[in-house]
């Protein structure tokens, strides 16, 4: 069957914050480049994000870039890479500012410059505190403002997007160089080869893996499951944030800046029990601190309602006013929710499943790298990552609020000049290999010919319950050992799902087993690396090993999905120009 | 709970059909597109849009029992049976409730829906006042579903040649704001008997739209500054 091959200079797979802020570098420097989303670029999931994007503008009181480094590498619990957390921190204010320049409807202060809230583990004068105001924000709609925006400065630009394409694999050469994707129209079902001079993966994370998310339906981890089936490692991968305020039952995100206007949590007795668990930072400790401290009240019998399964947060005492002009969209979603009209009622919440730290393993250029003859750290030819796929680290095993914005506008502008330059040094498109599309032609033609196989829904719910048992706030060695088992179980059931859907046009079913396809080797690839890490870190905290151990594990797992092996390599201690933050205890 | 949806393939339907659903609601089943996913995992085939499913990525906006809505934010206790689902109107079907959306996105893009400011680059942010920046609240939230400009009778007849209250809505967003300087060349974009002057003010619009936002409003507006720039 011969494949339609079209040609660019650069293909970018996703059209949240970060491929669209890398396609606007590339589009506005003239290359020619595809963007394929499997929704139109404003349905992306950074629309949802609410509270804000650190960068240490200083617009509210003193502030420094080397005070958000301190806080994201302490946030990080000494997991994250501190050459990428300089990197991250240093350019967060010129990416604000430009945002800001594309027509960013930010929220303003008396003097008519961006208005910044406090967020959790934001602190002043290196962690000691208090909190600082960083988080540049519109209202709680700060993900829609920012990728509203992109979108429009990218019509500007001319951005070429594919809308309602599913890239599907990941196409390399002998010499393992990325050359491209096949991907498939979703309107006609027609299967592409995408062949390009670098390949850009943006396509964020993969939080449906659990029952209870507060990810969109399309955040299936579609980047990770193509690079892994082409031999490229996962890193970090049992390192999953659960956000402290979930909406209870309906899994739909309260943003912390509720926190940070002054909300904060109650247990079933009245109390305000941030105060015994973090007695500076309070409801604005970092965020893995926050929901193990919620995961403890309700296991200690102090949480709310009938069966006393969660928290309640409090915001009434802010006043009509504030919640009418700072969380107007909190309003919206506790009515429509949870019943609950926040300017009377507390907010029933559940820490919930929310983003993903591990990813594909970058440098701080947006480089994917990889191990190779010794060396841990080889650049991928022609393939990148940034965003929530993309592990450069900056985020470690515990992300702090409003830094997944900062690292989408750092990281997709960063990877877009990294590509820049790769283009102009190697001109010319590569042969494309024979077997170019033959691994994703299988994949389809299994799929179309399944007799006798299982639904994607029955086999989908059984792989986010496991998660959801096996690989929650708190883990346990046992559960974790035979969450491995039936996962790697549920791993062969999702090899025969059938599909009743075999239309051409428009087929969402079988979009969604190939979605299963991908969020599988997430889900895999979570709970093996989890099971190995015996130590307690950031959002990973083990029952059996409830102390951070720097001597044997300040370091970064990466699994490979062949034979689910695991490998490991060293965090990057030595930030670009200032000196190290030395590990030490955390506390807020 | 007993639905009517509205199905066609164009692979394999000659032409599109209502098929009744009757399906167990579970306790956890609150909004229509939690129904809709549930009758989704028995019947493989019907095929919808939906994302974030929770108002804000604008994916799933259907004609739910003869009005324009959100499945994610429509409460199905609200909804009499059977709940009657057909897909936006006035655009094109692609598959059972999927739209062709070009049209409509075709017309947002030709507001030119994007700061223009050609002065050099301050070093920081331009300044805006608080009351300045208040003027983009109720124009900037908009989630392009669509619920308003499939609304509109005016976008019905002429969807090629009518912006549409969504467009105009974002046309006003950059109208509004004190950073852009396009207001002129923005106001002749819409000097025209059909792309602003289609508007009629009969408001379906507002009615229908999911986040309480008032394009009527906001075309009232221009209208404005176009007498205002006229005399």
């Amino acid at each position: 069957m011969a494949i339609p091959v079209r040609k660019f200079d650069a293909v970018i797979v996703g059209a949240g914050g970060a491929g669209m802020r890398a396609s606007l570098q590339l589009a506005e420097a003239g290359f020619k480049v595809a963007v394929l989303s499997k929704v139109f670029p404003t349905r992306s999931h950074t629309v949802a994000a609410q509270g804000g994007i650190g960068a240490a503008l200083g617009n509210m009181g003193e502030d420094s870039w080397m005070w958000h480094m301190y806080d994201t590498v302490k946030g990080s619990d000494w997991l994250g890479d501190q050459d990428a957390i300089e990197f991250l921190c240093r350019e967060a204010p010129k990416v604000v500012i430009e945002l800001e320049h594309f027509g960013m409807p930010f929220d303003r202060n008396a003097d008519g410059t961006v208005y910044q809230r406090p967020f959790g583990g934001h602190m002043q004068n290196f962690g000691a505190g208090p909190a600082v105001q960083r988080s540049c924000c519109a209202a709680d709609r700060t993900g829609h403002a920012m990728l509203h925006t992109l979108y429009q400065r990218n019509v500007r630009a001319n951005t070429h997007f594919f809308v309602e394409w599913m890239a599907l694999d990941l196409v390399r050469d002998a010499s393992g160089q990325v050359l491209g994707v096949t991907a498939m129209e979703m309107e006609t079902g027609e299967v592409s080869i995408l062949h390009a001079r670098a390949v850009l993966f943006a396509t964020g994370g993969a939080g449906r893996i659990y029952s209870a998310s507060t990810n969109a339906f399309i955040n299936t981890g579609d980047g990770l499951g193509m690079a892994a089936r082409a031999g490229i490692p996962l890193e970090d991968m049992e390192f999953w944030q659960f956000h402290p305020t979930g909406v209870a039952g309906a899994g739909v995100l309260i943003t912390e800046g509720v926190r940070g206007e002054g909300g904060y949590l109650l247990n079933k007795n009245g109390e305000r029990f941030m105060e015994r668990y973090a007695p500076n930072a309070k409801d604005l400790a970092s965020r893995d601190v926050v929901s193990r401290a919620m995961a403890t009240e309700i296991k200690e019998g102090r949480g709310c309602g009938p069966d006393g399964d969660y928290l309640l947060l409090k915001l009434d005492h802010l006043g009509v006013d504030l919640i009418e002009d700072k969380l107007p969209g909190i309003r919206e979603i506790a009515k429509k929710f949870a019943n609950v009209d926040p300017v009377k009622d507390p907010i029933p919440v559940v820490p919930t499943c929310h983003y993903q730290m591990g990813g594909i393993p970058t440098n701080y250029r947006g480089e994917v790298v990889a191990p190779q003859s010794g060396d841990p750290e080889v650049v991928v030819a022609g393939f990148y990552a940034a965003g929530e796929c993309a592990c450069a680290s900056v985020h470690g095993a515990n992300r702090l609020g409003t830094n997944s914005l900062t690292d989408l506008l750092v990281f997709g502008k960063a990877s877009g000049d990294t590509m820049i330059r790769f283009l102009k040094e190697n001109p010319g498109h590569k042969d494309l290999p024979k077997d170019a599309a033959d691994k994703t032609s299988a994949r389809l033609a299994r799929l179309d010919s399944q007799q006798g196989g299982e639904s994607v829904h029955e086999v989908g719910a059984e792989m986010r319950r496991i998660m959801q048992a096996h690989c929650g706030v708190f883990r346990f060695p046992d559960m974790l050992i035979e969450g491995v088992k039936k996962i790697k179980e549920t791993a062969e059931r999702v090899k025969r799902t059938q599909i009743g859907d075999k239309s051409k046009v428009f087929n969402t079913a079988r979009v969604e087993a190939l979605e299963l396809d991908n969020l599988i080797e997430v889900a895999v690839a979570t709970l093996v690396s989890a099971e190995a890490r015996n130590e307690s870190r950031g959002a990973h905290d083990r029952a059996d090993h409830h102390q951070r151990d720097d001597v044997n594990w300040l370091k970064h797992t990466l699994w490979y999905k062949e034979s689910s092996r695991l490998d490991y390599k060293p965090v990057h201690m030595k930030p670009l120009t200032v000196q190290s933050v030395e590990p030490k205890v955390r506390t807020y | 709970m007993k639905f009517r949806i509205y199905r066609y393939d164009p692979d394999k339907d000659s032409q599109p059909r209502m098929q009744d659903y009757d399906v167990e609601m579970q306790p956890s089943d609150r909004m229509l597109l939690d129904a809709l996913i549930r009758i989704k995992s028995v019947d493989d085939s019907l095929s919808l849009r939906r994302s974030c499913r929770e108002g804000v990525c604008g994916s799933d906006a259907k004609n739910i029992n003869g009005k324009n809505g959100l499945a994610c934010i429509t409460r199905l206790s609200d909804l009499k049976e059977p709940v009657e689902l057909r897909p936006l109107p006035g655009l094109p079907v692609i598959r059972d409730l999927i739209v062709d959306m070009t049209q409509f996105f075709k017309q947002y893009h030709s507001v030119k829906p994007y700061l223009v400011n050609n002065q050099p680059s301050p070093e920081k942010e331009r300044r805006q006042s608080p009351a300045e920046r208040e003027e983009l609240d109720g124009l900037y939230e908009c989630i392009l579903c669509a619920c308003c400009s499939t609304a509109c009778p005016s976008f019905w007849w002429n969807p090629d040649k009518f912006v549409g209250p969504a467009g105009l809505l974002q046309a006003y967003r950059f109208l509004a704001d004190s950073r852009d300087e396009a207001t002129s060349e923005r106001l002749d974009n819409l000097e025209d008997p059909y792309r602003l002057f289609r508007c009629h003010s009969i408001m379906n619009c507002v009615d229908v739209c999911p986040k309480g936002l008032n394009p009527t409003r906001a075309i009232g507006k221009i209208k404005d500054l176009m007498v205002k720039r006229a005399v």
